[in-house]
């Protein structure tokens, strides 16, 4: 059913505790909004409340981890991964086994408009060597990113939406790292697909309803899940643009510094000539429904069909 | 150990750091030579630990979140047999595990890699509040630099390590009084520190931190329920009377003749 993935994320906390006994959870204020709140209820002594410090907070969960432990960061997107001082230095240099939650990524928060909306953290975490950067498209792949997180050896980021997700994965999905997977398969045929679309997180949901709409009119559109932003699939996309007209990327973050760029630059390296459109915030962000600002910045499912088969050459 | 002995001792690891920052050709003499006897105190008093081990469990952690004085840090280290002391000529040179700011990947016996400075007693704190979520005895030592204070996020720690109670966590500060531009009252006056930190909910004890019976007495405090800073004025150079007080030695290394002039008046000393 449509969840937001933090609230599967605060979910899958509960639910792992038990087996991860060396996870604490670490909250600046924002535990309600976060979802750790309930892990905080049932496990008050393995949840710290720091206050609005975040700095102070990334740097105690270095040294947690140092001692041991499965420390879990929560806050928003845009108030952790702009503490970049203290995730570049205690965190990815030191090799800090600590898990970064931002969650309110994007546009798709709506109302509470542009300082709250995480738009450049993956831009900013992907510079950083050694920080596995996942977003998860729906409640299955959030519960499994998880698992996957707290057995992981090494810093992760986990960017989660304020926003519903439906379901875009079947029960048998199994969730790996670094490997994009098809969420929408048009009907076979010889020609080359109209365009390969990828996706991640919130704008997964939009892709597959853009193709669904497309195929109607006869277009074959693939859509990619990328949750997996860092390491970036450079084979699946490198794979699509020989089976595709074009390359459609849309992504709830700014165009530079994301799932865009991490496209272009595995397009470019491998010498291929497939057009690339990228759909993605190209400014700040502002107030209004989730809706509507997608729509207006050019990340609903009109306007990535509308890119699916826009005439390049106009 | 006795202060004859730590007097002897620090001798020689102001000989060490200036021998090394001299192999070097770069790093921060000023602040290290400040550093060494609160340091050469902590590793040879207090401080549980296990150099042939530097992994065990339940050694205690310090943190030097004062990174760029990692020569003192680092002569220490060799003094108690974490490395051979020959290694330590190797500092800042390309592979070299003694890195020109502590790395805790590269060298064991390193609990933080630090040289970003303000972050040091962030990770202290959680270390610390790690020993009291498992229930263990070890503590946690985080050496700061008085121009670090001027960082946020070390007020945030140190709100942070009172909330938490964390009297397994002592915050020892380099009050040397002197950084890059100039005297710190000048550059971000701290003053009053002591009254900052008591404020903040901590323990404090200023001391001169080149006289032994105070550092020695200070370390040898038994925790209690709240954090506790140790205040110990230094000089910047200390030792060196051609570097002492002066800002221009905080990060400019000795050349031969500066070395040799400074060795010759410790071996004297």
């Amino acid at each position: 059913m449509a969840k937001a993935t933090r609230q599967a994320f605060g979910e899958a906390l509960l639910k792992l505790a038990p087996a991860f006994p060396g996870m604490v959870v670490l909250d600046a204020d924002l535990s309600k909004s976060t979802m750790t709140a309930a892990f905080a209820k049932q496990y008050p002594e393995r949840h710290f409340e720091f206050g609005i410090a975040e700095h102070n907070m990334l740097g105690a969960a270095a040294g947690l981890a140092f001692c041991g432990k499965i420390p879990v960061v929560a806050s928003f997107a845009c108030f952790l991964a702009t503490r970049l001082e203290t995730i570049r230095v205690s965190i990815a240099y030191s090799r800090a086994n600590v898990k970064m939650a931002g969650t309110h990524a994007g546009l798709g928060i709506g109302e509470d408009g542009a300082t709250q909306m995480g738009l450049e953290d993956v831009a900013a975490l992907r510079a950083l060597p050694g920080i596995a950067i996942v977003q998860p498209a729906d409640e299955a792949e959030t519960l499994q990113a998880v698992e996957w997180m707290l057995g992981h050896e090494g810093p992760v980021y986990l960017r989660l939406t304020r926003q519903k997700l439906a379901d875009v994965h079947g029960s048998d999905y199994r969730f790996r790292l670094g490997v994009a997977d098809p969420v929408y398969e048009p009907a076979p045929a010889e020609a080359r697909l109209q365009a390969s679309v990828f996706a991640t997180g919130g704008t997964v949901g939009p892709a597959v309803d853009a193709a669904r709409a497309l195929a109607q009119k006869g277009f074959r559109v693939r859509v990619m899940n990328c949750a997996t932003l860092a390491p970036f699939d450079d084979e699946a996309v490198a794979l699509a643009s020989e089976q595709s007209q074009r390359i459609v990327t849309v992504e709830d973050h700014n165009l530079v510094g994301g799932l865009g760029s991490a496209a272009c630059e595995a397009l470019a390296s491998r010498g291929k000539a497939c057009p690339v459109l990228r759909l993605g915030a190209r400014e700040f962000g502002e107030s209004g429904t989730a809706e509507e600002l997608y729509r207006k910045h050019g990340l609903s499912a009109d306007c990535i069909a509308e890119a699916c088969i826009r005439n390049l050459g106009a | 150990m006795g202060k004859d002995a730590l007097r002897a001792l620090t001798r020689e690891l102001r000989i060490d750091i200036i021998r090394m920052l001299e192999a070097a050709g770069s790093g921060h003499p000023g602040g290290s030579l400040s550093v060494v006897d609160v340091l050469a105190a902590l590793y040879t008093g207090p401080l549980r630990h296990k150099p042939e081990d530097p992994v065990w469990p339940d050694r205690d952690r310090v943190v030097l979140s004062k990174g760029h004085c990692c020569p003192a840090l680092y002569a220490v280290m060799a003094r108690c047999g974490y490395f051979p002391r020959e290694r330590l000529f190797e500092l800042r040179k390309l592979g070299s595990p003694l890195q020109g700011h502590p790395d805790r990947v590269r060298l064991p016996g390193v609990e933080a890699s630090t040289g970003s400075l303000g972050q040091g007693l962030s990770v202290s704190v959680g270390m610390a509040l790690a020993a009291k979520v498992d229930k263990k005895d070890f503590r946690v030592w985080c050496v700061l630099g008085d121009g670090e204070m001027q960082e946020g996020q070390v007020w945030e720690a140190a709100m942070s390590a009172a909330k938490f109670r964390l009297g397994n966590l002592t915050a020892i500060v380099d009050l040397n009084g002197g950084q890059i531009d100039g005297p710190v009252r000048e550059v971000m006056d701290l003053e009053p520190v002591e009254d900052k930190f008591k404020s903040f909910g901590w323990e404090t004890k200023e001391i001169d931190g080149h006289d032994f019976q105070h550092i020695t007495q200070a370390l040898a405090r038994k925790p209690g329920q709240a954090p506790y800073a140790i205040l110990a004025r230094t000089v910047k150079g200390k030792g060196v009377s051609f570097m002492e007080g002066k800002a221009e030695w905080h990060g400019k290394a000795p050349t031969k003749q500066e070395a040799d002039l400074a060795v010759e008046e410790l071996s004297r000393g």
